[in-house]
């Protein structure tokens, strides 16, 4: 299992940060995810793998409408 | 255009400014045709810094307790603020309006893009004040060329914001080339027949050819200049450039401009498109997190929201022309669609350019409507500025109607011939075209707004009020912006915790705290709620537009400071200390940037207090604002919600589903009673949300006029108990 921001998700091997953002359905293009406090760069969603147990955090950067 | 007969007029010396100030305000009175010039106090620089602080001080020491919206002593106060007119730095030519607005009975303070704001400070005005009420209609001229202000008598009959404006550049302007040196602020018939009037503020657009419109759109401000019978303001001014202003520091402003420039350049195209779609871009992003509203506020997302996708705007917005509203802004976020046939209303048949629309508009005059059509929406859009009516409360408020009408609360009859309801395109043209001519009793009560059409539509048509209550989205007598907020504890503050109102320019707060979970306590929340309010005012102060702040990032943003901190964008609120010193030669840091909003904050505070408002019972929340209210919105989100109950102990097996969203409402009203109280003391407020005298004193802002309304609205009950 990982955290999405506070929220329990089921890992796999493999399991993707593009993976994740899909399955939440986070549409957003200024979008920041950092795991374990690490954050990774935006260009590299789709290859950076996330590792059992991690602590996830998925912010949205928008501070105002 | 016949000659403008000249009613008043009265000669000045230009002042130029000097590290962003004229250091003189101007006085118009178009009742007695009296001027007067006043002078800007370091005082006042100090405590009140410009813009909006500049016209509620103003403003303050010109209206009595007992003033209202429609009172010839009530003003339209515009000023820009020491940033206004730059051209370096994008967002730099905003004005704020300020006035008592005809929907709230308070302050209410509006923006606007075009080149009114920094036309009016080259022309030696730090801010202009207008009081008094006209015989007749009246144009008020400011002639920073020629050092004079004159009131000259309309020629118009027919107001409408496009015909008004385009005839004043011709007008005023020695040649094509040359209206690009004035800017007219008008509005039109709409703004006389509702309270729901707009600014519509000018800028020619050379690359086009046309005039173009920008919108202090919130609050009633046309209708305000309108019941001063004023026609238009205009302003001219050659001879200035960039530097105009006479900063401390050219060179930090041009580098800090140039660091955004590149920024935009290189980045907007990875993350808002705002220079190919505006606020646009935001159409989809909202449907697909539950935050569009659709059939007033009823659901968050729909399925139709594909055809109002901002790839389909992007096609209708001409492309390739930097459409700033003001020089040097290559954020140019002010699209226009050009070549547009109106198929309906007093223009029918005529081919124009229309501004925007803007995310706002598309889901004002769309999804909220359930209507999804671009084309339609455009045709509204046009024609809410034409009359002069803001497209927010407009469409809130027919969002309204739609479902009282689909509730049997109004019918054929009481809507005097209309089918109205949630997608009815036709009807609700129709209904926005006699709302803007005056045509008829029922869409004068709409255009009214909602607190009005709730009374109305219980004591006339029998409407359950209860029922009302709960659907009709306004707070303070303002209508709701376009974000559905209801699963967001810390945007019904950013909403409903306001100065003036659920405008969405104080907080947005929704991300951060329903999908980031950033906010975890009703503390962190309060903490929130003091910062972003206070940070977003100060582009209020300043004369800045508040979307280069975070609708584009630096690339470095996310890794360079941890989440919390990354969702202010740090590097860009130093640009904005850095730039403030650079201007003015002070020296400012973060802190203290938020210590001038916090000031002009609680004074706006105090000032609706002094105005019989301002204390908790006006901070009140509609129903739909925190919680589904019918079954409809709870079956569409049935797991989402019966797992909202479960988490908060309550479990949903066996509840109907009415059971369901009683329980559910009994819970967030707790919430929100709780949030109150925790806003409240984190702004240093008492318990009926007034700020107290030790906060009046910390700010500064202990003058003696401001205390004497807070004493006298204090009750010894409302201090907090660790107070006591």
């Amino acid at each position: 299992m990982i955290s999405v921001n506070g929220e329990s998700m089921k890992w796999h091997p493999g399991m993707t940060v593009r993976e994740i953002l899909d399955a939440k359905h986070y549409t957003f293009p200024m979008i920041a995810v950092w795991i374990n406090g690490t954050p990774v760069p935006r260009d590299r969603f789709d290859e950076t793998e996330v590792p059992d147990g991690a602590n996830v955090q998925a912010v949205h950067m928008i501070g105002g409408g | 255009m016949k000659e403008m007969k000249i009613l008043s007029e009265w000669a000045y010396s230009p002042c130029e400014p000097y590290r962003g100030y004229t250091g003189k305000t101007l006085y118009v009175n178009v009742g007695n045709l009296k001027f007067a010039e006043k002078n800007v106090t370091e005082e006042m620089k100090e405590k009140f810094v410009g813009g909006r602080g500049f016209g509620l001080k103003l403003l303050w020491d010109a209206v009595r307790d007992e003033t209202r919206w429609n009172d010839p002593e009530n003003e339209i106060v515009i000023s820009g603020g020491p940033l206004c007119g730059i051209t370096q730095y994008p967002g730099s030519g905003k004005y704020y309006a300020v006035f008592i607005s005809p929907l709230t009975d308070q302050t209410y303070d509006s923006n606007s893009g075009g080149h009114f704001a920094p036309l009016l400070k080259f022309a030696g005005w730090d801010a202009l004040e207008i009081q008094g009420k006209a015989e007749r209609d009246v144009i008020v001229f400011i002639d920073g060329d020629e050092g004079k202000v004159q009131v000259l008598e309309s020629p118009f009959r027919d107001i409408n914001a496009h015909s008004v404006t385009e005839e004043l550049h011709e007008r005023f302007a020695a040649s094509e080339k040359d209206k690009r040196f004035i800017s007219v602020i008008a509005t039109g018939k709409g703004a006389e027949n509702t309270y729901l009037g707009c600014l519509n503020t000018s800028f020619y657009d050379a690359r086009r050819g046309i005039v173009r419109l920008k919108q202090a759109g919130r609050g009633g401000g046309g209708t305000v200049l309108r019941d001063k019978k004023i026609a238009a303001i205009v302003v001219r001014k050659h001879g200035w450039s960039g530097m105009s202003n006479n900063p401390a520091d050219p060179e930090t402003i041009q580098r800090l401009g140039l660091k955004l420039h590149k920024e935009i350049y290189e980045l907007d195209d990875k993350q808002s498109r705002m220079r190919r779609v505006g606020t646009v871009h935001l159409n989809e992003i909202m449907n697909d997190y539950h935050l569009l509203p659709v059939h007033n506020y009823k659901f968050g997302q729909h399925p139709e929201a594909k055809n109002i996708h901002s790839t389909i705007y992007e096609k209708m917005f001409t492309q390739g022309i930097p459409d700033g509203c003001w020089y040097g802004c290559t954020m140019a976020c002010s699209k226009a669609i050009d070549g547009f046939t109106l198929k309906t209303g007093p223009w029918k048949g005529r081919t124009v350019s229309i501004d925007g629309p803007e995310y706002e508009t598309c889901a004002a005059l769309g999804s909220n409507i359930g209507v999804f059509d671009p084309e339609w929406t455009a045709e509204a859009a046009f024609y809410a500025d034409f009359y002069g009516i803001d497209t927010i409360s407009l469409g809130t408020s027919l969002a309204f109607v739609c479902e009282c009408y689909e509730l049997g609360y109004l019918n054929e009859e009481t809507t005097e011939g209309l089918k109205l309801g949630f997608g009815k395109a036709e009807a609700l043209m129709e209904l926005i075209h006699r709302i803007g001519e005056g045509r008829g009793e029922f869409a004068a009560l709409v255009g009214k707004g909602i607190r009005r059409m709730k009374a109305a539509f219980a004591e006339r048509f029998g409407a359950p009020r209860e029922i009302l209550e709960a659907i009709g989205m306004e707070g303070q007598g303002i209508e709701v912006s376009e974000y559905v907020s209801k699963e967001s504890v810390a945007q019904w503050g950013g909403y409903f915790l306001t100065l003036k109102g659920p405008q969405h320019d104080e907080a947005w707060l929704i991300f951060m705290d329903m999908v980031n979970r950033q906010l975890p306590t009703f503390e962190d929340k309060a903490e929130a709620l003091h910062y972003f309010p206070n940070f977003r005012l100060w582009f209020s102060l300043a004369g800045l537009c508040k979307l280069p702040w975070n609708d584009i990032e630096p690339e470095d943003n996310l890794t360079k400071y941890p989440p919390q901190e990354a969702a202010k964008v740090p590097e860009h609120v130093q640009n904005y200390v850095d730039l403030f010193n650079a201007m003015t030669g002070k020296k400012i840091d973060k802190a203290e940037l938020i210590l001038q909003s916090e000031r002009v904050y609680n004074f706006q505070r105090v000032f609706q207090l002094r105005l019989g408002k301002g204390t908790r019972k006006d901070h009140s929340i509609p129903l739909r604002a925190i919680s589904p209210v019918f079954k409809d919105e709870w079956e569409a989100r049935r797991d989402y919600y019966d797992e909202q109950l479960r988490s908060s102990g309550v479990d949903p097996q066996g509840l109907s589903t009415e059971e369901k969203i009683k329980r559910l409402q009994e819970l967030r009203l707790a919430q929100w009673e709780k949030l109150v109280d925790a806003v409240y003391r984190r702004r240093g407020w008492d318990k009926n949300g007034i700020p107290t005298v030790e906060k009046l004193e910390e700010l500064g802002m202990d003058f003696e006029s401001v205390v004497a309304v807070v004493k006298k609205h204090t009750r010894k009950e409302d201090q907090w108990e660790e107070d006591l």
